[in-house]
């Protein structure tokens, strides 16, 4: 398999290549335009199309038309453009329509700033636009995982029939790294009996999410809900490391995750029992994985670049059994390793651990 | 083992290709690495830099709060990033752009002419490669021999500036001070 060295946004338009995603529609934005950018290059040699929307509401809304005929279809900007798309995105969700939606991540809010930040993932998780609804949020944290999860992402679209969101920042999308561009994996068959390409000998389908009744409404909502407990109950995802005899734990994603796995590393020199859950799946919340360390660990950091805003999933996720600290930079500035050690350290005062 | 490089100086001065040859000599002999550039307003006030971290196993943390080594090819870059060496570190200095008062002697400061150097040889803008030569005997994990191979890779649309690219190398790593 090839292997490159690539800047994480271009590993994204690479992967949407290579899932067989045909059509992007969007607006450009720091630090997200290398997407449309790689794309624009090299869409034409594919037979694909970008095109530059008039704004990232005209852009969100393409994707709407191109996913109702059941194409695969992409977008991409970062927080503000992301704020613009909400309604967008909540009727496609309504409607069930299958696409993927990047966002590199601003620090905000209003215009914000370009550095890595995740103080979108209440946007992110909680629906973003009006109503009652959820997309699947995949958080990666290396070059690698931006190209195993534009895939994943794709995959999930058509399998659960939702907009599927790619929670990445400014830091990962300008790094480079060696990634492997891995075959697309065999797509299980998915139902496409609702797609509308022509009604031709068949009866008509109509994609609308207007309920005429109060009864049709209801009926409407308990279908999706069903839709969405289905999701929680068979797609979190996430990642485990040092955790098996952990007495404390980090929870990250994302860029900052990978700092508290060294952060972990040079812990455990130090004779400190420490061990990290990385979400993979924001949404749905992996609930699961803290299952087995419920009754076990004796504190929690929470390492988030925001003012704490998943530090509320994990505490439902431990039924605040045990301390729930938060960890946190803001307006685009990373933690060091050894800051995050410090914090634990002085949290549950550990500073006195012998060295071994 | 790990090399966790900084790399600055004005816009222009190739601090981006820089960090490239190393990052592509990475790739070479298979190493893990991170090329990360500063962008968006940080690139807008005349200054560049990038920082690359080669490893022989994953990288964890991209976020280098202390280097190994680093390369300033002017002054405001050593005013800030010589503060960020380790110590037992290595920091090359492109002295025709950056007069020091005083030095660390916690680490290896080699001082070396590099913009002189490089307008000896008619191609000012190569003193970013003087300054690579100056260092990459102190690296762990990259030599001369995969720079050269990386160098073939990234100049592949451009051949002619091959050459020039190793000389000025090879002026850099045989530099007397």
């Amino acid at each position: 398999m090839e292997k490159v060295l690539l800047k994480g946004n271009e590993v994204i338009g690479e992967a949407a290549i290579r899932s067989g995603c045909r059509l992007f529609f969007g607006y450009p934005i720091t630090p997200s335009t290398e997407i449309v950018e790689y794309l624009s290059a090299q869409f034409p040699k594919v037979g694909g199309t970008v095109l530059q929307a008039e704004d990232e509401i005209g852009a969100i809304n393409m994707c709407y038309g191109a996913a109702c005929t059941g194409s695969r279809v992409m977008t991409a900007s970062s927080s503000p453009g992301v704020s613009l798309k909400q309604e967008g995105i909540s009727f496609s969700a309504a409607v069930g329509l299958p696409m993927v939606i990047v966002n590199v991540n601003r620090c905000g809010p209003g215009l914000g700033g370009l550095g890595p930040a995740q103080s979108d993932y209440y946007q992110s998780t909680r629906g973003g636009g009006h109503g009652d609804y959820r997309t699947i949020v995949l958080a990666p944290s290396k070059a690698q995982e931006l190209y195993d999860y534009t895939m994943l992402a794709f995959d999930l679209a058509d399998k659960h029939r939702l907009p599927v969101l790619l929670h990445t920042d400014g830091f990962l999308g300008q790094t480079m790294e060696p990634v492997v561009l891995k075959e697309r994996p065999e797509a299980p068959e998915t139902d496409r009996s609702w797609v509308v390409d022509g009604a031709k000998g068949r009866k008509k389908r109509i994609l609308a999410s207007y309920s005429l009744t109060n009864e049709i409404g209801e009926a409407n909502n308990l279908r999706w809900e069903a839709k969405y407990k289905h999701i929680q109950e068979t797609e979190q995802r996430w990642e485990e490391f040092h955790t098996e005899d952990a007495e404390y734990l980090l929870v990250s994603f994302g860029t900052t995750a990978r700092i508290c796995k060294s952060t972990v590393l040079n812990a455990r020199k130090k004779g400190i029992k420490l061990g990290l859950i990385r979400p993979i799946t924001l949404w749905p919340f992996p609930n699961d994985a803290f299952v087995p360390y419920k009754d076990k660990v004796k504190g929690i950091v929470s390492v988030e670049l925001s003012m704490g805003q998943m530090i509320e999933d994990v505490k439902l996720a431990v039924e605040c059994k045990m301390p729930v600290e938060l960890y946190r930079r803001q307006g685009g500035m990373l933690p060091t390793e050894h800051e995050i050690l410090t914090f634990v350290e002085n949290t549950f005062n550990l500073s006195a651990v012998e060295e071994v | 083992m790990m090399d966790k490089v900084i790399l600055a100086g004005f816009g222009g001065q190739g601090v981006m290709f820089l960090g490239k040859v190393l990052a592509y000599a990475g790739m070479g002999s298979d190493l893990e690495l991170c090329w990360i550039p500063s962008y968006g307003p940080e690139m807008r006030g005349g200054t560049a830099n990038c920082s690359v971290v080669l490893s022989d196993e994953e990288i964890h943390s991209p976020v280098i709060d202390q280097a190994d080594a680093a390369i300033v090819l002017n002054k405001p870059a050593y005013d800030k990033f010589a503060p960020r060496i380790k110590p037992g570190g290595v920091l090359v200095v492109n002295s025709s752009l950056a007069k020091l008062d005083e030095v660390r002697e916690d680490i290896t400061v080699i001082q070396i002419p590099a913009t002189e150097i490089a307008n000896e040889m008619g191609n000012t803008s190569i003193a970013n490669m003087v300054s690579l030569g100056a260092l990459i005997p102190h690296l762990n994990l990259v030599d001369l021999a995969k720079v050269e191979k990386a160098m073939v890779k990234l100049v592949a649309k451009r051949p002619e500036l091959l050459e020039t690219n190793l000389t000025a190398i090879n002026k850099g790593m045989n530099y007397q001070g």
